[in-house]
């Protein structure tokens, strides 16, 4: 598991809701900080991988298990 | 950031039913997240989205085929029947619009579906501008205090103005 210094639980949120939050709790981290996200929605995985394409904030580790998708993102 | 200038999003909300109410807050709080700089100009019957007052918000599914009729409750073979309602009934049945928006509202609820009201707070924090139609405003009769705070009001130009500019530009 990747360390990480933030955590955001998005379970049970539907789009474009995960995004949002992803993006505000981004917002006031210093560059280099990690952000844990956890979501159970399946229509996040293309969404965060765009939503971090497009902010510059990377992936750097993503899994799934149990119909939880973490994502790890790397504040730019 | 993928470029130097941030894309432009250039959005009219022309509908105002609770179905047609999701696309322009959703596409509009999404591409702020995601550094992108939206107006939503909101003209004709998308007019009552800016009110302080959601509530009167609804849905009419008399003559629309495509709208799934099916319950957000009961054993999983039930809410998976899609009711096919004659349009004698939905026309007839008294309160069969207020009883249909009920059903949508707790099957988005359901779905983990945030509500209008959530979207257009997050689209406001996100700097989302909302531009109101001042023509279609004095020609339904609605009036400034009616409206959210934070809301501009301008005409056709004001709109073209920036969606000239932009990378986007939807009629929602």
């Amino acid at each position: 598991m990747t360390d990480h210094t933030h955590e955001l639980d998005a379970r049970g949120l539907n789009c474009p809701m995960p995004v949002i939050k992803t993006k505000k709790a981004l917002a006031p981290l210093q560059s280099g900080d990690v952000l844990k996200v956890i979501s159970t929605d399946p229509g996040s995985v293309p969404d965060m991988a765009a939503l971090a394409r497009r902010t510059g904030n990377e992936i750097i580790e993503q899994t799934e298990s149990n119909g939880e998708y973490i994502f790890y993102f790397k504040k730019n | 950031m993928s470029d130097d200038q941030p894309k432009k999003v250039a959005l009219i909300a022309s509908q105002g039913s609770l179905d047609w109410a999701y696309p322009p807050f959703i596409l509009g709080s999404a591409a702020a997240s995601m550094d992108m700089e939206v107006q939503i100009f909101f003209t004709f019957y998308g007019l009552p989205l800016l009110k302080k007052d959601l509530s009167g918000l609804g849905i009419s599914p008399h003559t629309n085929p495509a709208m799934p009729m099916k319950m957000p409750f009961g054993p999983e073979g039930f809410q998976k029947i899609n009711w096919k309602i004659p349009n004698i009934v939905s026309s007839n049945v008294p309160f069969f619009d207020a009883f249909a928006t009920s059903m949508m509202k707790k099957t988005f609820a359901k779905h983990g579906v945030a509500t209008i009201e959530e979207l257009r707070e997050a689209c406001q924090e996100l700097d989302v501008k909302f531009v109101a139609c001042q023509m279609t405003m004095d020609v339904f009769g609605f009036t400034r205090e009616e409206f959210i705070d934070g809301v501009e009001y301008g005409g056709a130009a004001t709109f073209l103005e920036f969606a000239a500019e932009a990378d986007i530009s939807m009629f929602l």
